[in-house]
């Protein structure tokens, strides 16, 4: 329930900061009656009302949610969102073979995949996709550190 | 019998050798991703639409394409839900009720063939009627004003709000999250930026498939990880594969009637598959009365559902086609598949592109007797993929959907922008605020604010434009009985309880 109304709390001042913005968004010529600023004004500032009434409506108005954390699965989480925000930094760099393969086996890991199998898998499926994508479906993919090796 | 001309015209577009592989590979990788438990069609649908942008495909192709795995998934959901009392997508879960009781008395076989010709019932009622009402429903759209157009998407994210989710008020968030994220980026009209906070990745606005990848997939990874379940148990089939004559009859009428229902309810903006199962679920259990054995491993309570989720699925292009508003989640993803080939869905769409709507219209058709030939004899096969484990599956998803992202643009920023989408949609779904809502709103939102300005362009500013018309009047009263619907469904179950 805490989190609910943090999160909606969040969101509430959020979308409050963006209507400030929209304030600021003044056409220099008027080509329409009422211009850009109208209308996300409009939608945010719904939003900021809408978000701060669940952020702190009486309690009898939510439901109970069982988000079902412990230690595990929040260090799960944080282990997987890590996982996929270094895949798309090292993306570029070192290529989408190298790349894929590390990303695959770490998730792979905390999906609870055997270490020997996972790492297979993870060679096999990057080679697999780099072929499918790049070669045969045009999707053209960064080689990285492999370019050399790959002419 | 001009109808009947367009549709055969539709039937060369879609007969086309290149479209018909389109349309078995969609089926196939539908069926697949809609048995998975956890990925539904709108998964399915993100993940392949970059390919499908990838491979140069034309329009009609790309919109076979996704409407064949759309249909797949329908189907794939309920190999799951009978075989491992775990629904594949969310419309399947009322198949499950009565489908793995089946599978646990050694019957998999016959709940496997029964609900593939439900399915296929269904969905054929429902093509039938699009057919039958989406051109009547175009040509009578075609008078719409820019002031019509937008009462309607405030109808339609109303209704959402109405139907969608447990709590009214959290469906609204997700489609006002939805509409302020599609005013990001530059103001068509005027040339100002808007929320692009000086970054040129943002100034053309966010991808579409940045958008729907990242809430969608992503987000769905973290989810999966919370139950990393184990020991999963696969039924087998059973001794007989193929249900009889007998059994047939029985269910028939219940698929009949399931199927217009469900048809219905897929018109409705935002009422998808899983409303539709669930209401015919419920009416199918009243028309049964006391003789039913519902919930036991009744073949009705198997039919109904089935033939009512993909009957909606069907239906649910028909506000796509012919008015522009997507009737569900996935059909909000087609239509944004369309806008990035600068197809406007609305009801022009009938008279300027008859090589889209008609072909789309016929493939439905030709998914549909895929997926049936598809479904039966092959279920065997399908139900081994169910024993991929988790750790091939997730990471694969992952890549794909990377790649998807990546080839847009081939900038790191849309995938790290992705993974920021998916943990805020993660955070999203786990407080209950329903994604589908966003994405309806995300895809509505551009035209609702080019309408309301091009309506108040014509009336040069003055406000009574927006409900000046019979049109927009009704909209409006509509739009008022859709917020109080949630109060009015409420008093009624209270009622109905104390009756009961």
């Amino acid at each position: 329930m805490t989190m609910e109304r943090v999160f909606s709390g969040l969101m509430g001042l959020f979308s409050l900061f963006l209507v400030y913005l929209a304030i600021g968004y003044v056409a220099p010529i008027a080509y329409d009656p009422i211009g850009p600023r109208p209308y996300p004004i409009l939608i945010f500032s719904l939003l900021a009302l809408l978000t701060l009434v669940i952020a702190f409506r009486p309690a009898r108005f939510t439901k109970a949610l069982d988000l079902g954390y412990n230690k595990v699965v929040v260090r799960n989480l944080v282990l997987c969102v890590s996982a996929l925000l270094i895949y798309s930094l090292i993306f570029e760099p070192l290529g989408f073979i190298v790349a894929t393969a590390l990303m695959c086996f770490a998730v792979g890991l905390l999906f609870a995949g055997n270490p020997i199998k996972s790492l297979i898998f993870s060679v096999v499926i990057s080679i697999a996709l780099y072929a499918l994508f790049d070669m045969a479906l045009d999707v053209i993919l960064p080689r990285g550190i492999l370019s050399g090796i790959m002419g | 019998m001009e109808t009947f001309d367009f549709l055969m015209h539709g039937f060369s577009v879609a007969m086309l050798p290149k479209n018909l592989l389109i349309a078995l590979i969609g089926a196939f990788i539908g069926t697949i991703v809609g048995m998975l438990p956890g990925l539904g069609p709108i998964n399915g649908v993100a993940i392949l639409l970059p390919f499908a942008f990838a491979l140069g495909l034309p329009p009609e192709s790309a919109l076979i394409l996704l409407a064949a795995v759309y249909l797949g998934c329908e189907y794939g959901g309920r190999i799951s839900a009978i075989l491992l009392n775990v629904p594949g997508s969310a419309a399947a879960v009322m198949t499950s009720l009565d489908g793995n009781p089946l599978a646990t008395q050694g019957k998999a076989g016959i709940a496997l063939s029964i609900s593939a010709v439900a399915s296929f019932i269904g969905s054929t009622i429902a093509t039938v009627g699009v057919i039958l009402f989406a051109p009547l429903l175009a040509k009578w759209a075609v008078s719409f004003g820019p002031a019509e157009y937008f009462v309607l998407m405030v109808f339609a994210v109303t209704c959402l709000s109405g139907l969608v989710g447990d709590q009214p008020i959290k469906t609204a968030v997700s489609a006002l999250i939805g509409l302020g994220l599609a005013t990001v980026g530059v103001d068509a009209v005027t040339g100002i930026y808007r929320f692009t906070f000086d970054s040129v990745n943002l100034s053309d606005g966010i991808q579409f498939t940045t958008i729907v990848i990242g809430f969608f997939s992503v987000s769905e990874i973290l989810i999966m990880l919370e139950k990393t379940s184990t020991g999963r148990k696969v039924i087998e089939q059973g001794k007989r594969s193929l249900f009889n004559v007998k059994e047939f009859t029985f269910a028939f009428g219940s698929m009949i009637r399931s199927g217009a229902m469900g048809f219905f309810v897929g018109i409705l903006p935002g009422a998808g598959a899983t409303i539709a199962s669930a209401m015919t679920y419920a009416s199918e259990r009243k028309i049964a009365g006391d003789e039913g054995k519902f919930g036991e491993g009744d073949l009705r309570g198997l039919a109904s559902p089935e033939a009512a989720n993909n009957a909606s699925a069907c239906g649910s292009f028909v506000p796509m086609l012919t008015l522009g508003v997507p009737g569900s989640g996935t059909t909000a993803v087609m239509m944004g598949a369309l806008t990035l080939y600068n197809i406007t869905p609305g009801p022009q769409l009938f008279t300027e592109q008859p090589d889209i709507v008609w072909g789309l219209i016929a493939s439905l058709f030709i998914c549909n007797v895929i997926l049936l030939v598809m479904n039966i004899p092959l279920v065997g096969f399908f139900s081994k993929l169910l024993n991929v484990p988790n750790y091939i599956l997730i990471p694969s998803i992952a890549a794909i959907s990377f790649v998807g992202v990546y080839s847009i643009n081939s900038t790191t920023f849309d995938m790290v922008f992705m993974v920021a989408l998916g943990i805020f949609g993660y955070f999203l779904r786990k407080l209950n605020f329903p994604l589908s809502a966003l994405i309806l709103g995300y895809v509505l939102g551009e035209l609702m604010e080019s309408n309301l300005r091009r309506a108040l362009s014509i009336s040069q500013g003055e406000l009574s434009i927006l409900w000046g018309s019979p049109i927009t009047m009704s909209l409006w009263v509509l739009v008022v009985l859709m917020v109080f619907m949630p109060i009015i469904r409420k008093l009624y179950r209270k009622r109905f309880k104390k009756a009961a």
